[in-house]
């Protein structure tokens, strides 16, 4: 009797060419999608010193130029250059220049995500892609150089941590708070090397863009894929975008995995990541009234549209503090042409937001809203370790839409839901 | 592979890739000896100034925590480090380390006894790590793992075992 199988092992098995696999194998894989960034060009250059001329499938890398978008210095620009003429000169099918939008929108809303599929990427939200029920890790630039060279690279299966959700979101309260209450739970370490698999009621009700929201953040509890089954709301998402048919994979019931943590929503509060770590989180309350200087509402965490929506309305007839400064980031151009269409663009700049390009923006600290010593920055993004946002001394909490929305009109760090209508 | 000796620099627990090698960098600094300049700057600035060849990180849990920037291991290399011991290491940054020839070794009762600025040797071949806090073994590490770092890293690596094959 070959033994049960979780999802993770399923896909991990297929991708090795193998029955079945345990967790602490180590396996050689190919993955169906190498997906690389700006950092293409670092790659390209290591690519090179293998002595191969030709990438080994044109097909299978996956290139969105997201990072530093428009080029902000002539470092940067040098840098696209590099890429495109890569692109070019290899053929690669599926390059994304820039303003398209953030790689972990653009990967899965232009169809390259196939639920069982085994997605690499050389940068660590690629995890995010297991909320279409792909197995989807982060791996370095040398390793993504030498899947462009052979197709292949090594990995260890996984152990998988379950966690079960129960119960409904009051008003106010979303997935972003719940995988912050989470990550604050387990801790940075909590899943290290671990799949986590999403599971439950909560989940079965989250839409796609929540289950995103999800995955993107397992990796700040230091694990190496994030994952919610395939059901209807994924083959709805993925209508249009993906050849159908497509079959789901499932985990074995009896699978044994290391542990299933419980979680029930219905009495979630919003939740903030403080300064300077990611499980450094408390209920929104306990830094209630904390003075920011500037808000961000974007990233590949939560730049979607339903995250748009509910920081539009939040700031409906509405204006941002003197003092703030919101910065707007749809995460796609196609999110940024629904949300102008939406109205919600005009409900957003006529309260003061500052609009920009789809992209990374100002998270890692390489423009567009880099801070200065002393200030505060309340973000919807993934990470707040000291530096992060481009300055060592200041600081940054992490929130969702809505609390990052009512902090600006506030001036400081408030409840989204003592704004709600009653 | 050679022994390793030095002095130690001594850290704490999730010590993440932002402080190690900072993001404004990841796009203007392409030059290895570049990086090691900014090597754990928001952290400790005290390092780049002191470090030496040889000398070893001895750090807690989740060490490398956060981006996927190879950056970091790369830094530390060309830093001068020559091996990295901790209680636990993020995933990422432990590939990054081995592609990079770098030493990364998980050996938490090292970590914890271990203090900083202590002359340390570590033999990789034997599993051992001598410390004036006790001698600490460790499993070998895979053979594929020690076939990676004995050829200076994941690229040269695979470039020896493509040119072996005859190329593509």
């Amino acid at each position: 009797m070959p033994i049960p199988q979780t999802i993770s092992q399923k896909i991990l098995a297929k991708k090795a060419g193998l029955e079945t696999v345990s967790p602490g194998q180590i396996v050689t894989v190919s993955p169906d999608v190498i997906l690389t960034h700006d950092n293409s060009a670092a790659i390209s250059g290591k690519f090179a010193q293998l002595g191969v001329d030709r990438v080994w499938d044109a097909e299978r890398p996956v290139i969105v130029l997201d990072h530093v978008v428009p080029a902000a210095n002539e470092k940067t620009a040098t840098n696209h250059q590099i890429i495109r003429e890569f692109v070019r000169r290899q053929g690669i099918r599926h390059f994304y220049d820039i303003g398209v939008g953030i790689c972990h929108q653009v990967v899965p809303q232009e169809g390259h995500v196939v639920p069982g599929s085994l997605i690499l990427g050389s940068d660590s939200h690629t995890t995010t892609y297991g909320a279409l029920g792909a197995f989807a890790a982060g791996i370095g630039r040398s390793e993504a150089a030498v899947i462009w060279a052979t197709g292949k690279i090594w990995l260890m299966v996984p152990e998988t941590i379950v966690i079960e959700v129960d119960g409904t979101f009051q008003p106010g309260v979303c997935p972003k708070d719940l995988i912050l209450h989470i990550i604050g739970d387990v801790g940075a370490d909590g899943a290290l090397y671990r799949a986590v698999e999403f599971r439950g009621p909560a989940i079965d009700e989250m839409d796609i863009s929540g289950r995103m929201t999800l995955c993107n953040m397992s990796v700040e509890m230091g694990a190496k894929a994030g994952i919610v089954a395939a059901d209807e709301k994924t083959r709805q998402w993925l209508r249009g975008r993906v050849e159908e048919p497509w079959k789901t994979v499932a985990g074995d019931p009896d699978a044994a995995v290391e542990r299933t943590i419980h979680y029930d929503v219905a009495g979630l509060e919003p939740q903030v990541a403080c300064p300077h770590t990611v499980d450094n989180v408390t209920p929104v309350g306990e830094v209630a009234g904390t003075i920011i200087h500037q808000a961000l509402v974007g990233t590949c965490t939560n730049g979607r549209l339903d995250d748009l929506r509910e920081a539009a309305a939040v700031l409906q007839g509405c204006r941002v503090a003197t003092g703030v400064r919101l910065l707007v980031l749809p995460a796609s151009a196609r999110i940024y042409r629904q949300a102008m269409a939406e109205g919600i663009l005009e409900t957003l700049a006529a309260a003061g937001a500052v609009i920009l390009n789809p992209g990374c923006g100002p998270c890692l600290g390489a423009h567009q809203g880099v801070l200065a010593p002393g200030e505060v920055c309340i973000s919807t993004a993934n990470r707040n370790f000291k530096g992060r946002m481009g300055c060592k001394e200041a600081s940054v909490f992490l929130a969702s839409p809505a609390t990052v929305a009512a902090s600006a009109v506030a001036g400081t760090i408030v409840d989204p839901r003592d704004r709600l209508a009653p | 592979m050679k022994t390793i000796r030095g002095k130690t620099w001594k850290y704490g627990d999730d010590v993440n890739t932002d402080v190690i090698f900072p993001g404004k960098y990841t796009y203007t600094i392409s030059d290895p000896q570049e990086m090691a300049q900014h090597a754990l700057e928001d952290l400790d600035p005290d390092f780049i100034r002191r470090v030496k060849p040889g000398d070893v990180i001895v750090a807690g849990k989740n060490f490398g925590c956060g981006s996927s920037r190879e950056q970091a291991a790369t830094c530390l290399k060309y830093a001068g480090v020559g091996a990295i011991i901790a209680a636990s290491f993020a995933r990422i940054f432990y590939r990054n380390a081995i592609n990079q020839g770098l030493p990364a070794l998980s050996v938490p009762e090292a970590a914890a006894a271990i203090a900083a600025g202590q002359e340390v040797t570590v033999d990789l071949s034997a599993g051992k790590i001598i410390s004036p806090g006790g001698t600490f073994s460790f499993p070998p590490l895979p053979e594929f793992v020690m076939g990676i770092m004995e050829d200076g890293g994941l690229i040269p690596h695979v470039k020896k075992s493509l040119a072996g094959k005859g190329g593509r």
